[in-house]
């Protein structure tokens, strides 16, 4: 089966610090693939190298067949790999309606799969509104949301751009056990639409229960790639999390 | 509204508006008019760029120098009507905002407005010495004492920044409404999200200094007329700078209408104290009003009529309207 997506021995320092080495990440498409590791391992920038945010020093991204190096965030969204952020970042200033207004004029328009008639994106954003509960505050600012309300805006907005690939960089983080449950089968239903997912997280219980693949990341470097049972037992895992 | 429509209306107002300044029978009210209106295309297209991207720009005098000198080159070389010096310095304008925006955008915040500010040094430097358009000496430009049918000069110049006003309004309003308003306000609110987004923020910022920059210098293309004789100290003038800064901020600056009020106001109060004390104490005036806006209306005139709205008490007139502008955190670059 052709990878949807193709890390390839990717690196990236900041001055005299490796944040990633030589990293090789390999998605099929239909996955659902956890990333995890301890702060600080490199999760966030292999994330950011991925979707253009950072640009690699060595090593390739390939996406869908393309090769992806020096493409600038907004032509690999248009490729169809979308991204949340670790902390939301709405658009302070629109109101929920036009917060995924954006991805469709820009990235879903620009494709040709939605119409360009203000009525049809219109219509599209109350259905994704729909899809993630948020429908009866679809005229509010982002403001005015809770967390939870927060994260699935962010998570709406990057269906939104009807991605191939959406990758969910901690998602969960500072929520409620059930509004976990709530944003994970929300992923669940997302990746049963054909969605490929990476999951970054640090709820454990959440990434077990979701990823079909764990690859873990310790100090930049990829030290464990496989079936998640399996890798949170690899003794290196363990050290990385638990110590010597 | 549609834009067409809008620009009708905007036309048949200015039409309106000329033809009460004819009935005054007084041409100092062409000559106070004209550059209140000169101040409403300069904040709407700082706006452009300053309200809708969030992109403080401090070099505005720079690029209406430069329309003002692109009219005193053209003029020395080849004499030509008013409106082509108005496409020539909007062109000279727009392509120096194109090559500002391609090297300074990737600067944010302050040290994107000072280096707005270095241009308009750079730029002033250059014209003191450039001999051709009078260097630090500066330039007559003798206007003609009639044209017809209008009569003394000032009405036709009047009446060409009217139009230059109605142009730029419609423009803004056309942006704000436009999947290009869109990109510019999620430029404005996060830029990393937009990218993410799929939005070409480089490539909007782009088109924003171009049009920014493009109007500023139609608005000092006939400057040279109005004035008679110009000099780098009068091109550059601070008071385009921080006119064209503080009008959007105190009318507000996430729409058309901001610029549109602050310009009015600022410059109908600058004319009146111009005749009345001194215009000495025009930029003490924009620099009062500017204190006070930050401190009770940080959102500017329209933020202060939208919050009224939006806080009118339940079971009033309209349902409760939910704007971007009340509160919003960045909303005032």
């Amino acid at each position: 089966m052709s990878k949807l997506l193709a890390v390839d021995n990717l690196s990236k320092r900041f001055g005299g610090f490796v944040a990633l080495d030589n990293i090789s990440i390999a998605v099929n498409p239909g996955e659902r693939v956890g990333l995890i590791g301890p702060n600080g391992s490199g999760k966030s920038t292999l994330v950011n190298c991925i979707c253009g945010t950072l640009q690699n020093e060595t090593g390739s991204v390939r996406f869908d067949g393309h090769l992806l190096d020096g493409r600038n965030a907004h032509q690999r969204t248009r490729r169809g790999l979308a991204r949340t952020f670790q902390l939301p970042r709405p658009f302070a200033s629109l109101n929920l309606v036009d917060n995924l207004r954006i991805p469709l004029l820009y990235t879903v328009s620009v494709r040709g799969s939605v119409g360009h008639s203000p009525r049809a994106v219109e219509g599209r954003c109350i259905d994704l509104l729909r899809q993630v509960g948020l429908e009866g505050k679809a005229s509010r600012l982002p403001r005015e949301l809770t967390q939870v309300e927060m994260r699935k805006l962010e998570l709406a907005r990057a269906m939104a751009a009807e991605p191939k690939l959406l990758i969910a960089d901690e998602s969960m983080a500072g929520l409620t056990h059930s509004e976990v449950e709530e944003i994970l089968s929300l992923l669940v239903r997302l990746n049963d639409q054909g969605v490929t997912i990476i999951l970054i997280e640090h709820i454990m219980r959440a990434v077990m229960s979701f990823s079909q693949r764990l690859v873990v990341l310790v100090s930049g470097r990829k030290v464990a790639d496989g079936d998640p049972n399996d890798v949170v037992r690899d003794p290196e895992v363990e050290r990385a999390y638990l110590g010597q | 509204m549609r834009s067409d429509l809008f620009f009708l209306v905007c036309l048949a107002v200015g039409a309106a508006i000329f033809a009460a300044a004819l009935a005054l029978g007084n041409d100092y009210y062409f000559f106070a008019g004209y550059v209140v209106l000169q101040y409403v295309v300069l904040a709407t297209a700082w706006n452009i760029l300053g309200g809708y991207c969030g992109y403080v720009n401090f070099g505005s005098a720079a690029f209406f120098a430069l329309g003002a000198y692109s009219t005193v080159a053209t003029h020395k070389l080849f004499p030509v009507p008013i409106p082509v010096l108005v496409i020539i310095g909007g062109a000279v304008s727009g392509v120096v905002g194109f090559g500002m925006g391609y090297l300074t955008l990737r600067l944010r915040g302050a040290f994107f407005a000072i280096a707005t500010l270095a241009l308009a040094v750079v730029l002033q430097t250059l014209i003191v010495n450039w001999d051709f358009v009078g260097g630090s000496r500066g330039a007559y430009v003798v206007r003609p004492e009639a044209i017809a049918p209008f009569g003394s000069y000032i009405k036709y110049l009047f009446l060409i920044m009217m139009l230059l006003a109605v142009g730029a309004i419609t423009v803004a309003r056309v942006i704000e409404r436009s999947r290009l308003g869109y990109g510019f306000a999620t430029i404005r609110d996060d830029e990393l999200a937009a990218e993410a987004s799929g939005v070409p923020t480089l490539r909007l910022k782009l088109i924003a200094t171009t049009i920014s920059g493009g109007l500023m210098g139609m608005a000092g293309a006939p400057f040279p007329y109005y004035i008679g004789f110009l000099q780098p100290s009068s091109a550059f003038s601070l008071d385009y700078a921080v006119n064209s800064i503080a009008m959007p901020l105190i009318g507000g600056t996430t729409s058309w209408v901001g610029p549109l009020i602050g310009a009015v106001l600022l410059g109908s109060l600058q004319q009146i104290a111009t005749v009345t004390i001194s215009s000495a104490v025009n930029l003490l005036i924009v620099g009062f009003l500017l204190v006070g806006f930050v401190i009770v209306a940080p959102n500017g005139i329209t933020g202060l009529v939208k919050k009224y709205i939006q806080h009118r008490p339940l079971g009033q007139v309209g349902p409760r309207r939910v704007d971007a502008d009340a509160d919003a955190p960045g909303r005032v670059p």
